[in-house]
């Protein structure tokens, strides 16, 4: 074997041995690294009870209520298994509507309902232009019609 | 074959084949960087939802691709530097960084001002956000390592393992969005199937993309006629040439 080719070898088992290892770490951190829980998780009891943790899911269509003159909001937050019932006092995100996914910052009250302290918008990976959305939201209504 | 790879890696040739390159890179980017800008701000149709904020997409995406590509470039560069104990190579990833680092703070900045508005936070701590502020310490301690030697030959070397243990950040910058729960959204132009940006504000973004890959082409081949100056400063070569010109 040639110098050169150790030193090949040297580049690769080290590309190949930091690899494996940030696999490792990110597997084992798996739980540190989630950024949000899912409805279907805090149905399940995954989501931590006792400290502030994120969930992230869709706000169900009709499902926002704020009284008028009043900050406090409540929506239900789905992800089309489970639900779960979001309160929030303070300002939302522009791209904060009915059936817009979010991710809600928070702790669980005693009754099982989310209060939040912090609201974001996530926003999906679509751009398209006004009459293009339109035109696409009529077709999946008559689609809907239709059956 | 290969003699075209050994008169590269020749100095005095490489410095003037550069010289020779600049001009084809850097008038392309130009032209298409206006083209992409007037096509992005003007001519693309506002998005449904975000209204005009959508278009810092132009600048966001193209810096972003960037920053990986380049970081990928370095270290494929510092690789060829350390097996083949290549000078040139080493030259360029040494250019590479300042300009990858640049290309990094343009992606966070301007994904902050538009994550403001659209998210409701300035910054968060989500998988792809801190994975590609990762790759900015990584460009910057690239850049503080090669400082701190003052042998050139040894700070190739350190700084040449540095570049290659971070490729390891790159698939992890690029697939956070997919691998983990994130705020970030997904890709909006895949090479796979079909992208979920409308063809109508989609291609000024692909020719800003170009524009940017040109301009960077461009930029590093002035660099790394710089770094060839610095390394070449005692040889007969340069003397020569400077006498003549």
């Amino acid at each position: 074997m040639t110098a050169r080719q150790r030193r090949m070898l040297l580049v690769g088992l080290m590309v190949i041995g930091v690899g494996t290892a940030a696999a490792f770490a990110l597997n084992a951190f798996q739980e540190n690294l989630l950024y949000f829980y899912s409805p279907s998780d805090v149905s399940a009891g995954k989501a931590p009870a006792d400290r502030t943790f994120r969930v992230g899911g869709m706000v169900t269509e009709g499902s926002f209520q704020r009284p008028a003159g009043s900050m406090e909001a409540t929506f239900i937050l789905t992800d089309f298994a489970h639900n779960v019932k979001v309160r929030y006092s303070g300002v939302l995100p522009d791209l904060f509507r009915e059936g817009q996914g979010i991710v809600a910052r928070g702790k669980l009250a005693p009754g099982g309902d989310f209060v939040a302290e912090e609201v974001l918008a996530k926003h999906d990976e679509n751009y398209m232009p006004p009459d293009v959305a339109d035109t696409l939201k009529k077709q999946h209504q008559k689609e809907a019609g239709g059956q | 074959m290969w003699l075209w790879f050994y008169q590269l890696a020749s100095p005095p040739h490489a410095y003037r084949l550069l010289g020779l390159w600049r001009p084809w890179l850097l008038w392309p980017a130009i032209a298409l960087m206006v083209i992409g800008v007037y096509g992005g701000l003007v001519m693309a149709p506002a998005d449904y939802q975000q209204k005009d904020a959508f278009r810092i997409i132009y600048v966001h995406v193209p810096s972003a691709s960037l920053s990986l590509m380049v970081y990928v470039m370095m270290a494929v560069a510092a690789a060829i530097g350390l097996i083949w104990r290549m000078k040139l190579a080493h030259a360029v990833a040494a250019s590479c960084a300042p300009l990858g680092a640049w290309f990094t703070v343009l992606a966070l900045v301007t994904g902050s001002i538009w994550g403001k508005p659209m998210w409701g936070t300035w910054w968060e701590w989500d998988p792809r956000l801190t994975s590609e502020l990762i790759l900015l310490f990584l460009y910057l301690g690239y850049m503080a390592l090669r400082a701190s030697f003052d042998d050139i030959q040894r700070a190739d070397r350190a700084s040449a393992i540095l570049a290659i243990v971070g490729v390891v950040n790159v698939p992890i910058v690029k697939y956070s969005v997919e691998w983990w729960n994130s705020l970030h959204q997904g890709p909006s132009i895949s090479v796979t199937s079909k992208s979920a940006i409308a063809g109508s504000m989609v291609w000024p973004l692909l020719v800003l993309l170009l524009a940017f890959v040109l301009y960077f082409g461009a930029i590093l081949c002035n660099r790394v006629r710089g770094e060839i100056l610095l390394r070449e400063r005692n040889t007969a070569w340069l003397a020569e040439s400077s006498l003549k010109s």
